[in-house]
Formats: C-alpha cells, structure tokens, sequence
C-alpha cells in the first residue's frame, strides 16, 4: 500500500466498471450498441405539459423505475438525481464483477451540476400555499447537491473519503479525475467516481433557453448538432454515469476485466466570463495540457478525443480552437466526436458518461459518431467522425468536459498494458 | 373508533413505507417500523392534513408506538380512539 498523498509511491489507477443510466440507453452493452448505431435519444417532453415552452424537446429517462434499484422508502425519500446515481453505481459495480473491497478504503466521489432542484420547487410550492409548517422535512436532504454521494455511499457501506465536487457541466469529468488522484496517492484503493442530473425541468428549461443555451430546433433527433454550422444550442437531457475505478495491481490480482487505465487529469479555469467559454479555449488548452503531462503522452499520442462538444456556437468552435492548439497539426488526424448529439447534454452526469465512452472506445476499438453532422463550418474543420461509428485502434484518449463557471477537466485514458 | 384507528394506520403505512398490517398497535415506530426522526414528522403532516388538527413537536415526543398516535389523534379530535 502506498503511502498516503505520497507522490513518491504514485500507483496505477484502472477503469474496471461503467453503468451509463441515459436517454439513449441504460447499462453498458445497450449503451455501446446505440451509440455506435447512431440513435438518438431525444424526443418530446414529457414529464411536464411543454406546450407554451420556448423548448419542448428533451433527453429524458422515460422508462426509468426507481423502484427497481431502491426500496419504496429510499425512493419517497431522494431526488430522482439520486435515483439515477445510485442505478448507475449499482450497475457500474456489477459490471466490475462485485469485488469484495474494504470499506474504509473505497471511496465515493458523486457529481452533479443541479442537484435536487425538483425537490426543492415542489417544497417551495408547499411554503407559499399552505406554509411553513407544511414544508416536508425531507426537503433539505433531497435538494442538496452532495445527496447522490451520501446516498451512494450509503447503498454500498462504503466509508472511503467521499464528496461531491459541483462544477455545472465539467462536474463528472471532476469526480473521475479526484476519484483518479485519491487511489493514485494512496487515499483510496477502489472508488466510484460518478455524476447525475434530473433537471428536465419547467424552471431550468425557461432559463437555460433565456440564455439563448438550448437550441430551438424542433425536431428532436436533429436538434443537437455538435460541430454542425446550423448548431445553435444544447438539447438539455437528464442521466447518471458511474465508473468503478481501482489500483492496478489489486485488479489485476482479482483477474478483473479492464476497460482502460486513467492515466491523466488535466483541471483548469478561464477565469474569463461565468458562461461564456474564452474564445481561444486558453483554459481548455491548459486542461488539456496538464492531462497530458501527467500521463507522460506527448500530443500525438492521442488517437480519440470524446468532445465536450455541446451543440452550441461558442463551445463548440471555441473546443476547436483548443484541440488544434495543444494537438497542434495532429489535431486534423485524430478523431473527436460529440457523443451529446446522441445524449443531449447531460450537465453534472455528462463528464462521467463521456469518460466511460472514451475508456470503452479504447477497449473495444471502435469510436462512436457525432450524428447530426451535415454541413461544415469553417471554424470547425477537424475530423468529427461523421454520423457513421468507425473502427479504430485506439491506444489513447481524452475526455473534454467544460463547465459553466469557467471549470474545464480532462480525463486521459489509456490502454492498460501491465 | 375502530374507523379512526384503520384511517392512522393507513396513513402511517403510507409515509412509513411499510405494509399496513405491520402497523399494529402495539408497534414501535423506531424499533419496529424503522422510522426515523425525519419520517415521524413526515407522518405528523400527513395526520395534520387528514384530520385537520395540528399537533405540536412536544406533544409527539412522549409518542412511541402506533397505538399511542392513534390515541393523539383521537384526543385531539374530541373522541375516543
């Protein structure tokens, strides 16, 4: 065992476990096929009456039982955000084989962007009608944004150290890469590193569109057009992912199955406005740059790029900008899709999601497409991997997640060779 | 009030999260209907908001089981449980 926070004893950090819970679909071979078929899984909103919505389309976990992974108890008393974290813990950890772990050294790290907004508007509807005395007590636990980490860790008895890192749409790529960091030095020895989102809500629908954020395209499975020029915003969606992550040595000592090893975190900030990206993608490039380092992969040695790529204008060429500048002429060779114009953008769930993609990317050799891709932009000339899954060898990859705040976090995976 | 008692043990069934024939009389809400704090006062609204009474924080405190709630809620009512 290492030595705690030791960088003189750095371990090997694997990914041997992923449940995606997504409007596209739930669990990992499910999710792999769809999004290598190019599906969408946008569609009409329906958990609320959209009609006089300035948007009325959504990703939402349609079919999704809360029932089926909590007791009728827990369900009454968590968010839905904390529903689909726990389903994406409990699947991810099946998908690692169930390992028998110590408590105390397994960690939770459970992001999300919004938290228990729902909870927290139903609450207040009860304040203003009928008063303060009517307010469930319920309310608080439900709303806070750490609920899906308590709840998670709750499920599985796990006593690790434990958090919950808010940082909007950069959230889940966070949790990766601190879960990464506490089994690397020694903090931890497994982790379950996640992020979760319901917030396909009235409220957050009228002011992600006030933001002229959401795209106003109608037709669902169109909408969300990364690197396309007739992109004009994000298609807001809701979702859970999680991945289990180990020290090396202890999976392979358990004969585990590994997608891929993290090998690199790159965290930044633009210091430069709360929403908008900085134009030339300066914090971005730092993300990027410092992943790379801590891998020890120079820039072309990156073979996939899992874009944050949103669908919005100013991301999406900003993204650009900042892969061609830390890739510099390898940028044009290296394959980078939006897996958001299949999921729509999944907030604080996304980065988690979009890691595990870029880790099974690496496992399975295959890159899944950005759909929706019709006409060039000039800004945006890199290879997107239009439209069509493509076959690949991939030895290395990076996960890009930007985040309202000015956050950027990058994950860099790499093919586990012992 | 055989009504009463059959009104607060459904309701109680239903906030609790267990089924109603677990919820006897003589049930501990802590030890047998594993409630916590946080769900008696769940419950509390809900008899509030059914039976229109309002019951204080102290006047839960000495309540234990489920018999004693159905009684609560019968004085308050003016009958008898």
């Amino acid at each position: 065992m290492a030595e705690r926070g030791s960088s003189q004893h750095a371990r090997r950090v694997v990914v041997t476990g992923f449940g995606p819970v997504t409007p596209v679909a739930t669990g990992v071979e499910e999710f792999w096929s769809a999004l290598l078929a190019g599906r969408s899984g946008i569609d009409f909103i329906r958990s609320f009456d959209a009609t006089d919505m300035p948007v009325k389309i959504a990703g939402e976990m349609k079919d999704f039982r809360p029932e089926d992974w909590l007791t009728p108890k827990e369900v009454k008393r968590t968010d839905r955000c904390v529903h689909l974290a726990v389903a994406a813990s409990k699947l991810a950890w099946k998908d690692a084989g169930e390992p028998s772990v110590d408590p105390a050294r397994t960690g939770v790290m459970f992001s999300t962007g919004i938290g228990g907004l729902s909870s927290l508007l139903q609450q207040h509807l009860v304040l203003l009608q009928k008063g303060p005395d009517r307010v469930s007590p319920f309310m608080v636990p439900m709303l806070m944004p750490n609920a899906a980490a308590g709840n998670v860790a709750m499920a599985f008895g796990f006593t690790g150290p434990n958090a919950c890192i808010t940082t909007a749409c950069a959230a889940g790529s966070h949790a990766v890469g601190e879960a990464f960091r506490l089994i690397k030095y020694g903090f931890a020895d497994v982790a379950l590193a996640g992020g979760t989102e319901a917030a396909v809500l009235p409220l957050t629908v009228a002011g992600f569109a006030q933001m002229q954020a959401l795209t106003r395209n109608p037709d669902p499975a169109k909408a969300s057009r990364p690197f396309d020029k007739d992109r004009n915003g994000f298609v807001l969606s809701e979702g859970a992912g999680a991945l289990v992550l180990e020290e090396a040595e202890r999976a392979l000592a358990r004969g585990a199955r590994i997608y891929a090893e993290v090998a690199g975190y790159g965290a930044s900030a633009d210091a430069y406005h709360i929403t908008a990206p900085e134009p030339e993608g300066l914090g971005a490039i730092q993300a990027i740059q410092a992943a790379l380092e801590e891998a020890g992969e120079p820039p072309d040695a990156v073979g996939y790029i899992n874009a944050h790529g949103t669908s919005t204008q100013l991301n999406d060429a900003a993204e650009t900008r900042a892969i061609k500048k830390a890739l510099a002429d390898h940028a044009y060779r290296t394959p980078v899709s939006s897996t958001k114009s299949m999921t729509g953008h999944m907030l604080g769930a996304a980065g988690a999601i979009e890691a595990g993609i870029a880790a099974l990317a690496i496992a399975r050799g295959e890159i899944p497409p950005t759909i929706n891709y019709e006409t060039p932009d000039e800004e945006c000339d890199l290879d997107y991997v239009p439209n069509k899954s493509r076959e690949a060898d991939v030895r290395f990859a990076l996960s890009n997640a930007f985040g309202f705040g000015g956050h950027n976090a990058v994950v860099a995976l790499r093919r586990f060779e012992a | 009030m055989p009504e009463l008692q059959g009104k607060v043990r459904k309701i109680l069934a239903e906030n609790l999260s267990v089924p109603e024939d677990q919820v006897k009389a003589e049930a501990r809400f802590q030890e047998d209907l594993d409630a916590d704090s946080l769900d008696l006062v769940e419950a509390v609204l809900a008899l509030e908001e059914e039976f229109g009474v309002t019951i204080p924080e102290e006047e839960m405190e000495g309540v234990k089981t489920v018999g004693q709630a159905v009684q609560l809620v019968a004085t308050k009512l003016g009958v008898s449980a």
